[in-house]
């Protein structure tokens, strides 16, 4: 089943849906990176939630006006008039007001989502108004999706993936620096506006496929996810859409597999997997590179520090550093060095003792500043200035007349 | 009329208070912690926790459902928590990770299992069912004091309570280091307290809340009552004590203002039938908090 | 090759006694952010009675080390002892004032509430503040000049005047031990006078204070020792054995040019 899924067997509806979500989570994922990279990832939530009660006006007022309140495009076109007060309201009110932002965004989803929630109740009791299904936004629901529904999603989800990769630098650049950003001359507010602008167009987008409360999921998840794989902004949101685009459509295909699989929690959920796997086995930002680099720090930092108390004739108070130096042969295990461990702690001395004397020397400053407890110091100067700084130590102290 | 009133709309009523008062408590250090949005998370993960419960118990009872909420939001803290530091990913994109997907993991698992039986579905999670919570035994103001009729009070009515008590009990022990550990983390530290627990507790008794309103306004529109209250309050006084006696006035005014509109508001334009008072009281909220920005005494920031 | 001592040992071998007796005892303390140590195997023994200046450039890792010997960071070695005991059970022994710019000033509280918050380990959970309370804290507020503030809501108050009611909440916490973390940043010159004033009385009466200070001018004139600090403790001891132009010249390398050394020592 999964495999005819895979490869768009499953009919005409599945093929339909796969494709669609498909689109939506590379424009989502891209879209998303600029959000992330703007560290501002849940005013999307605030958006998201913030399309309910258009979508309930739309449809009463398209029903007022003797059509169809069902009209895909119009129901949109409503999300995305109250999406854009929602945003709206939440920069008023950071602001105006002493909020935070996170009180703001948090205010303006709830209390338009539970107006949105009034606006369905409205409508359930309308004449036309019982079988309308809005709640299919709620969570996304696929089962009845027109072939003009996926031409919409495809077309809107498409002008958005252009104009963000139109509008990609001046966002890079107001995520990176907005103080730069605006001393050269951008307008970084009409920057900010646009890329919440293609947000909102994501989320309105989105709506019919994932519904309003996981849309976010799609915005935010790939490119965290992205994120762990690379440093290189362009690589960030290249990368986000492909993870974007992978999760809708294997996500709309596992859906299609089997019933009571509903399309939006699992791509949600396929997006999510990949962000579990990165977070784990990333190569560098990865949870598992992180823990063994970190204990392979903290193993330096305990032999450095048991190999200086060693040549100094201090005892060693820590039992892990202990346990690190009788392990290397280095010390017995009742702290006295053997004499291996007297070789090393005499050669980490006088390392210390020729870093001592480099930040002495005022010709030296930076290469000074790279002293953190650890590093070799052959590995900054030439052998010409280790030569040097041991005829000091050689010398008596002080600073040579 | 006071007979029906007590039957139909005393206990809703009753239950959109208490529940907008244990949300909007630990709502105010939740904001003054710049946590809201923990608020936001925590009461998308109450559904998956109490599917969970659910699934394992193979009954909708309120300790199980109590305990796997809790257990929820306190994973998904840990989740953020860990995917922030280790991920090095600011605290909204991880939020925005973590609550999304545990919110699709719940939804999937109520499709996927068979809670015919019970009552519990998506729309219910989402927009709640306060009307229903009605109180048929009672006759009136008399049935108050009538052991055999509060015997059939709807369920709902007695959790919520004891869940408000809990929470108030938990805000006036911990006032203190609540309200220090909130203004300066490091002195907290230095003075001996447990700050990491402390902020967890503040967690699991707001997932207690959450869980608690859950039945009666469903799993977004507590994140309003989580929210406005204390945001409208801040803007009321720079005084924390009076901070959360305004949210709880606030909590009350929506509560009561909410149920009202959402019953008889249609009457007043025409209209027959009532509208969502989850969704009304939600909105009460938000107007109050507009109200409270525009005209709030201390509504300005410190640099105004 | 010669016997090798380094200079950032001060030539001192602490004893057990040594460390018995100090208010604070750091040993070998390591701590990093990420990969990189920005203190590095650092022991101290401050003296008790004294007045302590923690100096070094930036960066240098002095609130650092500060933070990590309260247990506010997780050093990734080393140990900590107040008056000879292990830091949690001595918490009431020590006073911390940290950062002005570490918290939110636009915390909806007043000035004698955060003085109030001095005495939250004598007042427990649920105790009642009393009037006896309240005038010990309007007490520490006088001490710092901020009597007549008492009721005003922080986010009113000028840096100086934030600093000193920081100050005041330490007063309160009644402790034999002060540690501040950069008073002087950014204050006018009447809290600083205010400032050194109250830390002078707090020595006179055999309180020991350390604080991480950044103006190598006045430290000859506000401090009896220093802790010289560069990722490495470079020196430590009184004014007068450890404030020397070859320890500044070492801990500050050449961001400091002799001349400079030569006024302040001169100064």
């Amino acid at each position: 089943m999964i495999w005819q899924a895979l490869t768009l067997q499953l009919g005409y509806n599945a093929t339909l849906v796969a494709i669609g979500a498909m689109l939506l989570g590379v424009s989502a994922g891209v879209t998303g990176t600029f959000l992330f990279l703007r560290k501002r990832a849940l005013v999307s939530d605030a958006i998201s939630h913030a399309t309910l009660p258009g979508v309930g006006l739309a449809f009463i007022v398209m029903v007022a006006f003797g059509g169809d309140g069902r009209n895909l495009a119009g129901l949109l076109i409503g999300s995305a008039a109250t999406a854009a007060l929602g945003l709206a309201s939440v920069q008023w009110l950071t602001r105006r007001t002493r909020l935070a932002e996170d009180s703001a965004i948090g205010a303006v989803l709830s209390v338009f989502f539970g107006f949105g929630i009034v606006l369905l109740t409205v409508i359930q009791t309308m004449q036309s108004g019982r079988q309308a299904g809005l709640d299919g936004l709620l969570l996304g629901s696929t089962a009845g999706m027109l072939f003009s529904d996926a031409v919409l999603i495809a077309v809107g989800g498409a002008l958005t993936l252009a104009l963000t990769l139109l509008l990609r630098r001046p966002m890079i650049m107001v995520a990176f620096d907005p103080e730069f950003a605006a001393a050269q001359g951008m307008n970084t507010r009409a920057v900010d506006f646009a890329t919440m602008a293609l947000v909102m167009a994501v989320t309105v987008v989105g709506l019919k496929i994932v519904g309003l409360i996981l849309i976010v999921a799609l915005l935010i998840i790939p490119p965290v996810t992205a994120r762990f794989w690379t440093d290189n902004t362009a690589r960030v949101w290249q990368l986000s859409g492909v993870i974007g685009g992978v999760s809708g459509f294997i996500g709309a295909a596992i859906s299609a597999s089997a019933p009571a699989l509903p399309t939006g929690p699992i791509i949600v959920l396929t997006s999510f997997t990949l962000f579990a796997l990165s977070l784990f086995f990333a190569p560098n930002r990865g949870v598992l590179a992180a823990i063994l680099r970190h204990l392979r720090f903290q193993r330096r930092v305990h032999m450095r520090q048991g190999l200086l108390a060693l040549a100094q004739g201090q005892p060693i108070f820590e039992r892990y550093t202990m346990r690190i130096l009788a392990r290397e042969g280095l010390a017995r295990a009742d702290g006295v060095a053997t004499d291996d461990g007297r070789a090393r702690a005499a050669k980490a001395l006088l390392d210390e003792k020729r870093w001592e004397i480099l930040r002495g020397m005022a010709d030296h400053e930076s290469t000074a500043a790279l002293y953190d407890g650890l590093r070799q110091i052959e590995t900054v100067v030439t052998p010409d200035q280790l030569a040097e700084i041991d005829a000091r130590i050689a010398a008596p102290q002080g600073v040579p007349a | 009329m006071g007979s029906e009133f007590v039957s139909l709309s005393l206990p809703p009523m009753l239950i959109g208070i208490f529940a907008a008062i244990a949300c909007a408590l630990p709502g105010n250090f939740l904001v003054l912690r710049k946590q809201a949005l923990i608020g936001d998370a925590i009461s998308h993960v109450v559904l998956p926790g109490i599917v969970v419960a659910f699934l394992f118990t193979g009954t909708v009872t309120t300790w199980p459902m109590m305990i796997g909420a809790a257990v929820a939001a306190l994973v998904a803290v840990i989740l953020i928590e860990a995917i922030q530091r280790l991920g090095k990913i600011e605290p909204g994109a991880a939020m925005g990770v973590v609550f999304t997907s545990m919110f699709a993991a719940g939804v999937l698992l109520l499709e996927r299992s068979d809670t015919s039986s019970v009552h519990l579905d998506v729309e219910h999670a989402l927009m709640g069912n306060l009307e229903s919570l009605i109180w048929l035994d009672a006759f009136g103001w008399s049935s108050l004091l009538d052991p055999e009729a509060l015997a059939g009070l709807p369920p709902e009515l007695p959790r919520i309570f004891i869940a408000m008590v809990g929470v108030i009990a938990f805000i006036w022990i911990f006032w203190r280091p609540l309200k220090i550990s909130t203004f300066d983390e490091g002195f907290a530290q230095v003075m001996g307290m447990q700050t990491g627990a402390l902020g967890l507790a503040l967690v699991a008794i707001s997932a207690v809340a959450a869980v608690a309103a859950f039945d009666a306004v469903g799993s977004i529109i507590v994140i309003a009552m989580f929210i406005c209250p204390p945001a409208a309050a801040r803007l009321m006084t720079n005084r924390l004590g009076r901070q959360v006696g305004w949210s709880v006035v606030f909590a009350i005014l929506s509560a009561v203002f909410g149920y009202v509109f959402a019953g008889y508001g249609p009457m007043w334009f025409g209209g027959q039938d009532s509208v969502s008072a989850a969704g009304m009281i939600a909105t009460v909220s938000g107007v109050i908090l507009a109200l409270a920005a525009l005209f709030g005494p201390a509504r300005g920031g410190s640099q105004a | 090759m010669p016997e090798l001592t380094l200079a950032s040992n001060g030539g001192q071998v602490l004893t057990a006694e040594d460390t018995a007796n100090s208010p604070l005892a750091i040993r070998g303390m390591t701590v990093s952010y990420g990969q990189k140590p920005v203190v590095f195997s650092v022991d101290a023994t401050f003296v008790d009675g004294s007045m302590t200046a923690i100096i070094g450039p930036n960066g240098a890792g002095k609130s650092t080390m500060l933070k990590a010997a309260l247990g506010i960071l997780r050093p990734l070695s080393g140990s900590v002892t107040v008056y000879g005991k292990p830091l949690d059970e001595q918490r009431a022994r020590i006073a911390y004032v940290p950062q002005r710019a570490s918290v939110d000033w636009d915390f909806p509280t007043t000035v004698l509430d955060v003085v109030l918050m001095g005495m939250a380990r004598e007042l427990g959970l649920l105790r009642l503040i009393s009037g006896g309370h309240k005038s010990r804290a309007r007490e520490c507020l006088s001490r710092v000049g901020m009597e007549e503030f008492a009721n005003r809501q922080i986010g009113q108050l000028s840096g100086g005047q934030q600093q000193r009611v920081f100050l005041a909440r330490a007063l309160a916490q009644g402790a034999d031990l002060y540690l501040l973390d950069e008073p002087f940043a950014g204050v006018d010159a009447a809290t600083e006078k205010a400032i050194i004033a109250v830390l002078k009385k707090l020595k006179a009466d055999g309180k020991t204070v350390v604080s991480v200070h950044h103006d190598l001018a006045t430290v000859p004139e506000y401090f009896d020792r220093v802790l010289l600090l560069n990722t490495r403790k470079m020196a430590e001891g009184t004014v007068k054995e450890a404030f020397t132009s070859e320890n500044l010249q070492a801990a500050y390398g050449g961001r400091l040019a002799t001349a400079q050394i030569d006024q302040v020592l001169a100064g």
